[in-house]
């Protein structure tokens, strides 16, 4: 780590990539066009659960301006096993058949077959020709029908471990164990037990997933998207067109918002399919409808959380049953969810079963800390319960069961240095929290979160140029200002000022591996690779400066923007004046660096939140939210504070309004942003930030990720904030309106506002 | 297949011929035949506002107005917002004040402001917040954004007092 | 000796034990030992002779990234805990 105080990192410069954005002129993917392009459309299921029997294509193809029309057919046989797809771990089977499906159709919007033509709207009227025979099949919505005996099954060819040969819609059981849990409670004074069910939310990004490709001749191929991991594109995209993966381009496109919901593949294999067919490129733009029913929104759950504390408020046990949506394919984050869910406290036993269930909704996809905001909705509430029947504060029960340096995470491994403690201080401390809050119906609520970072692979280049300025590629898809963060921390180890690097994203064929743009991973991961590859530059500078200097390269020092000799300090040259000399002193300058980082600092975050609840209308008012998370050292503070605000604002939205609502036929009746209801900006106060700087051992910055782990507390704490306003404690999300009010209107009758805790 | 017609009209301040089908919308014109692709797509049921124009001086869904109803009216987009000389300062405080992440919403949410700017040059932060609920952003939770409008209105009112 | 820390669903394998001692200079001999002293252990750690994608190891607290090349010291704890990628 850097002994002197940084002279880039931490400051504020306006973000490389700005006027472009400002001005229009960024280019998504949507705004990309070739020559001679078709348009291709989607067809989709109406049905939430049915076998198809027939697909009938003739009358499309003879719509004049149509020229293909592909099905799964189309598409190679795929190994239905976990295999790794580039550097990730996927069944390709499953994938495939989410992209067009084979034989079933398992949620309603479930893709089954694609036109491209020579407008998209010709491209939608021949969908709307194409003809298919269904078998209708009952659809299973919830887990609770999934898990059931008799229930109607998805897969019959799915098996789990535990099961042996039977037919299950239960695709993993995982389960995480500590001492004994029964000691734990038997020890306990107070004992609180609740169920939580939460709702399907999606990602919610703005811009609707799209692809342009091109199938050349020559059998390379290009592909222009809006993705989260370029390299993760490549991988997926030729795996499920049966091509081989590096003859394929994949481009990223400026991303209008991913969150976790682009770091899979809808459209690109599809695209590049159909540009095989046709022999021309071929560019797609999923409808926001197609977007809510068919990407990839996050499980709604069902979790049982039991925890057991002393009356000093030190807890003693905790059990924990989750079931997480799945969707139509295996693969929710119930395994992280149950990770995180008591993570953030020292608890000596416990007992967690987690359940990825498969039910007829889309395919689950990452959404912002997969799987931990759920879980923390349930534990955080149930730990504020439990510091009200010790009758300790909110924040000062955390203190005293906050996990530390050494704590033994849920899997087993001890933390290293961590900042929950520091997070939890900082919020105690804050203006917020000294403030008073006064009025009716009007409460205050916290909770905490934690979230892993991932290291993974990150590649960097950084050009040197002759008037002392040096280009930076990376291959990290920005997301919400990381190029400019990258280029401060090559300016930084260059010596020189955040204007003067010119940062650029780089595509599958411009720069070394880089995984995708998740995990809270580019400031640390990618920050590592641009580091080391500008230490390589000056590494080759140092030995430019010794040649200009006549001195051995080991002899020379960079300090303060000047090279020197340590045995003859006062001969000094500037970075620029041996960069100049490039060309006489062996060729132009480039450092470069790959990188698989060991040792990731996780994150943790405390959040506050005050609200004004209506109890005539149950609608509820966020007042002030102040936000404390440990970043480690952030490096481009003002987007840090966005980081926090963002994951803020959707986990208000998370706990307030959003949710998915299927009918009894498993057909979404929300499928637009009128009635998928994100938080406008009149829904929203200011949201304060507090930066807490624990540097993450073992990283030469101190950096930690920061995308994510913001979104984790807001449902729980917002609940907090109710049960403290009126008394009502919630255990749905959202908590929306209608059923806030159900749950007045109970407690002034006297009935009671909790579904009771289900035997096991 | 209806035959296209012909439309006039002003776009950021040059008169523009086009031809256009009846069911094409403004949206799709302005981004696949004028080229002016910074008026984004974002839900095609003007519920997000990422398509914001000012037609009239009125904020607009461009995808919820046909192209033939373009005929005869002026339209601003996010290409006119910026002069010759620089950046509006609306676009310049947004900038400073980092009131964007992944872009896809500023140029909609630009026009809003700037419409809002136009008609009310002192705006409270109730009114900001108001003028900007048509316009949904996934990444920032609005907070710089409007601390961004607060600053650039107070810019303007400052150089036209001075 | 190295240490294993047992995953909850594996300690029907072990007798219940929740750590066991192993010998081995990496992964994969440590796995080789499990399976030894524990068969059946290997078969949920490995797949096609690498370790599964979905699981990750983690030694004395860092995460490894070399499979079962990662080296394994002589009071080395290990844990083996379900990987968390991106999410696919």
């Amino acid at each position: 780590m850097a002994a002197k105080p940084f002279k880039v990192i931490g400051t504020r410069p306006i973000r490389h990539d700005g006027v472009d954005k400002v001005t229009g002129r960024a280019k998504y993917g949507a705004d990309y066009s070739l020559p001679d392009m078709l348009h291709g459309k989607m067809l989709r299921s109406p049905h939430a659960h049915a076998r198809i029997k027939s697909i009938k294509c003739d009358k499309a193809l003879a719509l004049p301006g149509v020229k293909a029309v592909i099905t799964s057919a189309d598409l190679p046989d795929l190994p239905d096993k976990m295999e790794m797809a580039g550097e990730a771990p996927v069944n390709l089977a499953h994938l495939s058949q989410n992209l067009l499906a084979r034989n079933k159709v398992l949620y309603d919007g479930h893709a089954i077959a694609a036109v491209a033509a020579t407008s998209a709207h010709i491209a939608e009227e021949a969908v709307r020709l194409i003809e298919v025979e269904y078998e209708v099949l009952p659809p299973v919505m919830t887990v609770e029908d999934a898990m059931k005996t008799g229930a109607t099954i998805l897969n019959p060819k799915l098996r789990n471990k535990e099961e042996g040969d039977k037919e299950t819609n239960v695709a993993s059981h995982i389960q995480f164990k500590r001492g004994e849990v029964e000691d734990g409670f038997k020890a306990a004074d107070y004992v609180v037990e609740r169920e939580f069910k939460t709702a399907m939310v999606h990602q919610g990004y703005l811009e609707p997933h799209n692809a342009l490709a091109v199938y050349n001749a020559d059998g390379k191929s290009t592909i222009w998207t809006s993705t989260q991991g370029s390299f993760a594109v490549r991988a997926l995209a030729a795996a499920v067109c049966g091509i081989p993966e590096t003859t394929l381009k994949v481009v990223p496109a400026e991303i209008g918002g991913g969150f976790g919901g682009k770091l899979t593949v809808y459209l690109d294999p599809i695209a590049l399919a159909l540009s095989k067919k046709t022999g021309k490129p071929v560019k797609m733009i999923m409808s926001r409808a197609d977007v809510l029913k068919a990407t990839g929104p996050t499980s709604g759950s069902t979790i049982r959380c039991k925890m057991g504390c002393t009356k000093d408020g030190k807890i003693t046990a905790a059990q924990v049953w989750m079931a997480y949506e799945a969707g139509a394919y295996p693969g929710s984050p119930v395994g992280a969810g149950a990770m995180v869910i008591i993570a953030p406290y020292d608890i000596p036993h416990m007992i967690i079963d987690a359940y990825d269930v498969l039910v007829n909704r889309p395919k689950t996809a990452a959404y912002r800390a997969p799987g931990a905001t759920n879980a923390a909705m349930a534990s955080e509430t149930v730990i504020n319960e439990l510091a009200e029947k010790c009758g300790i504060d909110q924040i000062e029960f955390r203190l005293l069961n906050a996990a530390k340096e050494g704590t033994a995470q849920t899997a087993g491994p001890p933390f290293k240095k961590i900042g929950y403690v520091e997070c939890l201080e900082a919020l105690k401390n804050s203006p917020h929290y000294k403030s008073k809050l006064e009025g009716p119906n009007r409460g205050r609520g916290v909770a905490g979160g934690f979230w892993f970072n991932v290291g993974m692979n990150s590649s960097a280049v950084v050009n040197v140029n002759g008037d002392g300025t040096a280009s930076l590629v990376i291959g990290s898809v920005d997301v919400g200002g990381t190029r400019a963060a990258q280029a401060m921390v090559a300016a930084e180890v260059l010596g020189i000022k955040a204007e003067d690097v010119r940062p650029s994203v780089g595509d599958t064929e411009s720069i070394g591996y880089t995984d995708m743009t998740g995990g809270s991973r580019t400031a640390v991961t990618t920050g590592a690779a641009v580091f080391a590859a500008a230490e390589d530059a000056v590494k080759q500078l140092k030995e430019r400066a010794a040649k200009l200097l006549e001195k051995k390269p080991e002899e020379i020092a960079y300090e303060d923007g000047s090279f020197y000799a340590a045995s003859d300090p006062s001969k000094k040259l500037t970075f620029k004046e041996v960069v100049a000399k490039f060309a006489r002193t062996g060729g132009p300058v480039s450092g470069q660096a790959s990188v698989n980082l060991r040792a990731v600092g996780p994150s943790f975050a405390a959040t506050l939140i005050d609200v004004e609840v209506d109890p005539d209308t149950g609608k509820v008012k966020v007042l002030r939210a102040t936000c404390a998370q440990d970043v480690g050292k952030a490096l481009h503070p003002s987007y840090v504070e966005g980081q926090m605000q963002g994951g803020t604002a959707q986990g208000i939205g998370w706990a307030l309004n959003e949710e998915y609502v299927y009918d009894d036929r498993g057909n979404l009746r929300n499928f637009g942003l009128l009635d998928y209801r994100m938080p406008t900006c009149l829904d929203l106060p200011e949201i304060e930030t507090i930066l807490v700087e624990v540097p993450a051992p073992g990283h030469p910055i101190g950096s930690r990720g920061v995308g994510e782990v913001n979104i984790v507390p807001p449902p729980a704490a917002v609940a907090n904030a109710i049960a403290n306003a009126v008394g009502v404690r919630m255990n749905v999300l959202p908590m929306s309106p209608p059923r806030l009010l159900k749950a007045i209107i109970n407690k002034r009758s006297g009935s009671d506002t909790q579904i009771a805790a289900a035997g096991r | 297949m209806a035959k296209k017609t012909v439309v006039e009209t002003t776009i950021n301040g040059e008169t523009v011929e086009f031809l256009c089908e009846p069911r094409e919308s403004l949206l799709e014109v302005l981004r696949d035949e004028l080229e002016l692709t910074g008026s984004k797509e974002g839900c095609l049921t003007g519920d997000c506002g990422a398509c914001t124009v000012v037609v009239d001086g009125r904020p607009t869904c461009s995808c919820l107005v046909l192209a033939v109803e373009a005929n005869g009216k002026k339209i601003d987009t996010i290409e006119g917002l910026a002069r010759p000389e620089g950046l509006h300062v609306l676009q310049q405080k947004f900038l400073e004040h980092a009131a964007l992440q992944c872009g896809i919403c500023t140029p909609g949410v630009l026009m809003s402001a700037k419409a809002l700017l136009d008609r009310t040059p002192n705006p409270t932060e109730a009114e900001i917040r108001y003028a900007l609920a048509g316009n949904l952003c996934r990444c920032t939770g609005y907070d710089k954004i409007v601390r961004a409008v607060v600053d650039a209105a107070k810019t303007l009112s400052s150089a036209r007092a001075a | 000796m190295a240490t294993v820390v047992v995953p909850a669903l594996l300690r029907k394998l072990t007798d219940g034990a929740d750590r066991v001692t192993v010998s081995g200079r990496n992964i994969g001999l440590v796995i080789e030992d499990l399976e030894r002293q524990f068969p059946g252990f290997g078969e949920y750690l490995l797949q096609n002779g690498e370790l599964k994608p979905s699981i990750a190891v983690s030694i004395d607290g860092d995460m490894g990234t070399g499979g079962l090349l990662d080296k394994v010291k002589e009071n080395s704890e290990i844990f083996f805990v379900p990987a968390i990628g991106g999410g696919l």
